[in-house]
């Protein structure tokens, strides 16, 4: 049973694919809440699953050589054993995506107030000119500048932030409870960056739009995120507040990928910290943690899948997958954080 | 660094501007995309030079134009104390050892057909420098140098990640033992935890072998941690240059300003403190 | 007309007056200088005497140089009264008689080539790996591999001589009975299209495979669209730009000429034909007006083809680059 104010419920989502080289355990059992008003934020790199779990909620990733298990609970519907057509039904309506690279996200061939009509059309009765006028109004609520004449252009003639903007307004067009944003800010410049960030916060805290951000940049989760989830080679390894990610992580995984930020607002270090070696083979992944390769910490005991649960007593919706001891959790960290301020330029 | 000697690189008022056409009989230029637009910039031997800007600024069409890869419209490039704009391809060869090239992308930098020995080892054998035996040991010990392994000479480029092609681009830059590296974004393609490998490796490979690089990027945070000056670049030119510490903590230029503003803070206290300031002032 | 168009009409205009002079020019160099024989003594008959080559040579003009040969050749193409050697006819008027033979075929074929084509390259691209695309992809390259002629004469023979079905040559006038002139075309039309439906249908199968994995028809689906109308509102428009350039270029070049073999095996007597025949005959002012009649199509259909593509994608400017 979801809990009171659950938007979204998935319970050990797993997607594999079956490719000429072998079965690619994309998702290995992902298990998170998604509750109504907030911004969640799944983090991670490349083969870390996080769009292939996105994805897979909108049903884009179904298909012969795709093998889906586990359930998303969507507003009540199931999502993963949804037919075709009830899926179709509540995207774009009440559950909405926006992709990484704009340009390529628009059809280059129709002029961008027709793609957003063509959507609430596809789900509402509406007439043209109405649903036009909406679109209109739609693009000037994200922030296009005169947006009654440029709705006739077409995408290219948009520059790449006005063009997220317009997948914005378009996703937004029917007004779902929840927004999917992959990457969206990933193939954009770093000042267009900020002006989007701004919008979906402001679309998140004005409009009670739910966010599900899937990103790899931790700088942008931490301008707008409330509950972040940590995925690594399949698995959330961890998950919690914003604060208590950021500022008390559990998992080794989450040390490295912090330390290995550069700050602006901080004295430069010596040397960048680096996670050593590189991601596994989601072919052949490692037994037990699939992080232990790559971790300076790791035990015997590592061979053994740890469980994702909550292990800090003050924190029950902090869960993490690490089988070091909480209190050696906090020595190494320390220890980390000494070895960083000790090296200034 | 005396103010008269001169630098490793000296570049002034470089120019290149690409013509927008249009006519009906015969193609007349109406106007034009000013990519770089009167650029100055310097070099010191052994220093790393950042040059940040967004997409359009003109970054990578200053890179190859500096390189003479793309032939300048106007303006000076002094290498080694050397002019070479103007100079005629034979004249560039040999001068052409000293300076290399890394790009961003590890997956189209690479020629697809060839194997990594070839790739490592082409600039070397074009030179003349080594062949058969001896070459191979070089590359080999190339390979090791950017941590890759010996074994890998006879793979091909696809059997490799990004952050393993993009050293092995590093491995190929560096064969040569060039004075200047030009590297245009080079961990920008790649994943967070690998560009810390890679930004450290070219770190260790700057101070084993003198290089001095030209480190080109949009990221602020990853200029700011190799440079030791940073030069900001929007609309072809040169808005604000200095230390890093000076650039990024005490900016002049507007657009700098704007630019660091932009830069996300991956600490979400200050970033609710900053928000609440904003929003009382 | 905007400026753009305007200065693109007058640029093709220009070029089209260059190509049809470096034509003909080429055309008429090629057989002068070819060693079959004095076109004199050709037309002189079996056994010709050196006074009747002497008079024809007059009467024709062979004596005159080169250059003034070629100005009263292209005088009389462009007023109408170029003389064929052998048949002594009209070249226009047999150009004109033959035309609508041409058109018949070359339209016909056309609209069935791309009909057939767009079905079944949708068809094996839905199906893309599955034994029926297999099946097609094999029937495709069959149908690229065999020359015109051979089915042609293939079908004629034992579809219209053997069984009786179809006729097996000739052409009937619209006029006369519309639906003898159907039945009449029938196998030339299929001969012809064989060609173009397995090369059109392989292009369009894999532009829609390819389209398919484009990120926009990713968006669609993800905004709730049917999935009928991802595929033909999206990859289809998006797929068809390349094929139906290539298609205006085709059907150019089967107007200007490319239906030669067809026509003749076909008995059509249209355009194509008559030039078959004039090549036979070393006939050069057919030649030369058969030939600028398709230069001057050509020309047409290149320029009206990148409108084509100009209006159908918007990112492509008449002028020059891309605008992305």
């Amino acid at each position: 049973m979801s809990a009171p104010g659950s938007l979204l419920d998935l319970r050990d989502l797993a997607v594999s694919f079956n490719t000429e080289e072998g079965l690619v355990q994309a998702v290995d059992g992902v298990s998170i809440e998604l509750r109504a008003g907030e911004v969640l934020a799944v983090v991670g790199e490349s083969g870390s699953g996080k769009s292939v779990t996105a994805t897979t909620l909108m049903g884009l990733t179904r298909g012969p050589n795709a093998t889906i298990a586990g359930s998303a609970t969507f507003e009540g519907t199931e999502l993963i054993s949804a037919s075709d057509e009830e899926l179709r039904a509540i995207r774009g309506n009440r559950l909405a995506m926006i992709f990484q690279d704009p340009m390529s996200s628009l059809d280059p061939v129709y002029r961008v107030v027709d793609q957003i009509v063509e959507q609430i059309q596809a789900h509402r009765d509406t007439r043209s000119g109405e649903a036009r006028e909406r679109a209109i109004e739609l693009l000037d609520a994200v922030g296009i500048p005169d947006a009654a004449k440029r709705a006739d252009s077409y995408p290219h003639e948009f520059s790449g932030g006005m063009r997220q903007r317009a997948m914005i307004a378009m996703a937004l067009s029917l007004e779902p409870s929840l927004l999917i944003a992959d990457e969206p800010t990933t193939a954009l410049d770093v000042t267009v960056q900020a002006q989007i960030i701004d919008l979906l916060r402001d679309l998140n805290q004005r409009r009670d739009l739910s966010i599900l951000l899937i990103t790899h940049d931790i700088g942008v989760v931490a301008e707008i995120a409330d509950r972040v989830a940590v995925m690594y080679a399949g698995r959330i390894v961890e998950q919690g507040t914003i604060d208590e990610i950021f500022y008390e992580p559990q998992h080794p995984y989450t040390w490295g990928l912090l330390d290995s930020l550069t700050r602006i607002d901080r004295p430069r270090p010596k040397r960048l910290s680096q996670i050593p070696g590189m991601p596994p083979s989601l072919l052949a992944p490692p037994r037990g943690c699939h992080f232990r390769p790559r971790c300076p910490h790791a035990f015997d005991r590592c061979t053994e899948v740890p469980s994702l649960l909550p292990r800090v007593a003050a924190a029950p919706g902090h869960l993490d997958r690490c089988w070091l001891e909480p209190a050696r959790k906090q020595e190494l960290r320390q220890a980390g954080d000494r070895d960083a301020l000790e090296q200034p330029r | 660094m005396s103010a008269t000697s001169e630098g490793l690189l000296e570049v002034r008022g470089l120019v290149k501007h690409f013509p927008i056409k249009s006519g009906l009989l015969v193609s007349r230029e109406v106007d034009s995309v000013k990519a770089v637009d009167g650029v100055d910039l310097s070099l010191a031997a052994g220093e790393t030079l950042g040059l940040v800007g967004e997409s359009g600024s003109g970054k990578s069409t200053l890179c190859r134009t500096v390189l003479q890869l793309i032939e300048p419209g106007a303006g000076s490039v002094r290498f080694g104390g050397r002019e070479l704009v103007g100079l005629r391809q034979r004249e560039l060869r040999p001068l052409r050892r000293d300076m290399q090239m890394i790009f961003q992308d590890p997956y189209a930098s690479l020629n697809p057909r060839r194997r990594i020995g070839q790739i490592v080892g082409g600039p070397i054998k074009l030179h003349g420098l080594a062949s058969g035996a001896e070459l191979r040991r070089q590359v080999e010990e190339l390979l090791e140098r950017v941590g890759l392994s010996p074994e890998h000479y006879d793979r091909f480029p696809h059997e490799f990640s990004g952050g393993q092609r993009q050293r092995i681009g590093i491995a190929r830059a560096i064969a040569l033992k060039p004075k200047l590296i030009v590297a245009d974004e080079p961990v920008s393609a790649l994943d967070v935890s690998i560009q810390a490998q890679i930004v450290n490796l070219l770190d260790d490979l700057q101070d084993e072998f003198g290089l001095t690089y030209l480190f080109v990027a949009h990221d602020i945070g990853v200029v700011r941690h190799v440079s030791d000056r940073i030069a900001v670049m929007h609309g072809g030119k040169i808005v604000e240059t200095g230390t890093a510490d000076q650039v990024c903590e005490r900016p002049i230029d507007p657009y700098t300003k704007k630019l660091l503003a932009a830069v996300p803070i991956p600490d979400p206290r200050e970033n609710r403190a900053r928000r609440a300031g904003a929003s009382l002032a | 007309m905007s400026s753009a168009m305007a200065r693109f009409v007058v640029r093709r205009l220009l070029s089209m007056l260059l190509v049809l002079f470096a034509v003909s020019v080429v055309v008429f160099l090629i057989f002068n200088v070819l060693p079959s024989g004095d076109p004199a003594v050709r037309m002189a008959g079996k056994i010709p005497t050196e006074t009747q080559v002497e008079a024809i040579r007059e009467e024709w003009g062979f004596d005159e140089p080169l250059y003034v040969q070629y100005g009263t050749m292209m005088k009389q193409l462009f007023s109408g009264e170029m003389i064929s050697y052998f048949t002594r006819q009209n070249v226009s008027e047999e150009i004109w008689k033959g035309l609508p033979r041409t058109l018949s075929l070359a339209i016909g074929a056309a609209i069935l080539w791309m009909a057939l084509a767009i079905a079944l390259g949708l068809y094996s691209a839905l199906r893309a790996g599955a034994f029926s695309d297999r099946v097609l992809t094999v029937l495709a390259l069959v149908g690229i591999s065999m020359p015109v002629f051979w089915i042609g004469a293939l079908m004629s023979y034992y579809l219209g001589y053997k069984a009786g079905i179809f006729p097996n040559g000739g052409y009937v006038e619209f006029a006369d009975s519309p639906f003898e002139w159907l039945w009449h075309l029938v196998l030339p039309w299929t001969a012809l299209s064989i060609l173009f439906i397995g090369f059109y249908s392989r292009v369009l199968r894999s532009d829609i495979l390819e389209t398919m994995g484009e990120d926009f028809v990713r968006t669609a689906r993800a905004k709730g669209l049917s999935e009928r109308r991802v595929l033909l509102k999206h990859v289809l428009r998006n797929s068809l730009i390349p094929i139906v350039t290539l298609w205006g270029l085709d059907f150019g070049a089967v107007i200007a000429g490319g239906a030669i073999l067809t026509e003749s095996v076909f008995d059509i007597q249209g355009v194509g034909q008559y030039a078959a025949d004039s090549i036979k005959q070393l006939d050069l002012p057919p030649i030369m007006a058969v030939t600028m009649f398709g230069a001057f199509f050509i020309v047409v259909f290149n320029a009206m083809v990148d409108i084509a593509y100009a209006a159908l994608d918007p990112r492509i400017r008449l002028e020059g680059r891309p605008s992305r």
